[in-house]
């Protein structure tokens, strides 16, 4: 199967790209800009809150723990976010240049956090897969991390081409 | 983010409104912990009414006052109506530790 086979048959109908200094008062900055994005699809209230909760968690993690270390000069730790547009769903992806995840696996594990004594609780990972439709993770130590972030409207489906057909959510709109 | 405190008898009471992210959360972590220290403190009560956003940095700074109140023998509630805050709290296991209530006489 192909990894991205949940994007199979939509089209692309927007995109935004945006890179911004790995600095915690960002983090507010990006979940304006996916909040802006989203609304172009008219999401439902939880459905915008949850694309912007589990951006905010890969946003915050690039920042905290990807550039935690870092000794290189700030304009080289920069997180770059792009947002991609379909007719019904829309996918978000972050990335940052940072130090990277040595054990995926072990990092998606909920509860897991390599910074207890920054009073991390290590949910991000699990709050942004339970998030949204289609989450994934990229890394490599010494390279980075990138998240992928996919999140159906389904307040919409139906009502634009592309999505699946979900008649419990379809709005009244023609 | 607005952030405020209140006592009422031995009850820190920490009123949070706007966004509570990893930005704010050192902040609010260090005022909270100022408090806390101070006599005859020993139960807190989180009101997150007026709350519009919370991340994991929340549950963080949430868990890390619990554990504070705890260890002075007190008891910590929660106020908090934004499904989305909910949401997190409830699949993180918060509200197993720390009461939910609807206003401050419930708690107290
Ligand atoms: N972008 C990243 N770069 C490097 N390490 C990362 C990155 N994202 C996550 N990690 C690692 O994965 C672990 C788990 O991440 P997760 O977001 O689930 O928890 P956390 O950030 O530690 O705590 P919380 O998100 O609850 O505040 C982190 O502790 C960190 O070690
Ligand atoms: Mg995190």
């Amino acid at each position: 199967m192909n990894e991205n086979s949940y994007i199979e048959g939509r089209v692309e109908i927007n995109r935004l790209s945006t890179e911004f200094y790995a600095k915690s008062c960002n983090e507010s900055l990006a979940r304006a800009i996916v909040s802006a994005c989203a609304v172009q699809l008219d999401p439902t209230l939880s459905e915008l809150s949850d694309i912007v909760t589990a951006v905010s968690e890969a946003v915050t993690n690039s920042i905290i723990h990807g550039y935690a270390n870092v000794t290189a000069s700030r304009d080289k730790c920069t997180v770059r976010m792009e947002c991609v547009l379909y007719g019904d769903a829309m996918e978000v992806t972050v990335t940052d240049r940072g130090c990277g995840i040595e054990n995926i696996e072990k990092a998606r594990e909920p509860m897991f956090t390599s910074s207890p004594e920054m009073e991390r609780s290590g949910m991000g990972f699990t709050i942004m897969e339970s998030f949204t439709d289609h989450f994934s993770v990229w890394s490599e130590p010494g390279k980075g991390t990138e998240i992928k972030l996919f999140k159906i409207f389904n307040s919409l489906s139906g009502a634009k081409s592309g999505g699946e057909s979900k008649c419990e959510n379809m709005t009244t709109e023609p | 983010m607005n952030f405020s405190m209140a006592r009422s008898g031995r009850t820190l009471i920490v009123y949070i409104a706007g966004e509570l992210d990893n930005h704010v959360a050192d902040e609010v972590r260090v005022r909270i912990d100022a408090e806390i220290m101070k006599p005859p403190t020993r139960d807190i009560l989180f009101d997150f009414d007026g709350l519009t956003f919370m991340d994991s940095s929340g549950i963080g700074m949430i868990m890390g006052r619990y554990k504070k109140i705890k260890a002075l023998g007190g008891k910590a509630w929660i106020i908090c109506d934004n499904p989305n805050a909910s949401k997190i709290l409830e699949m993180s296991g918060v509200f197993r530790l720390i009461h939910r209530c609807s206003d401050i006489h419930d708690a107290v």
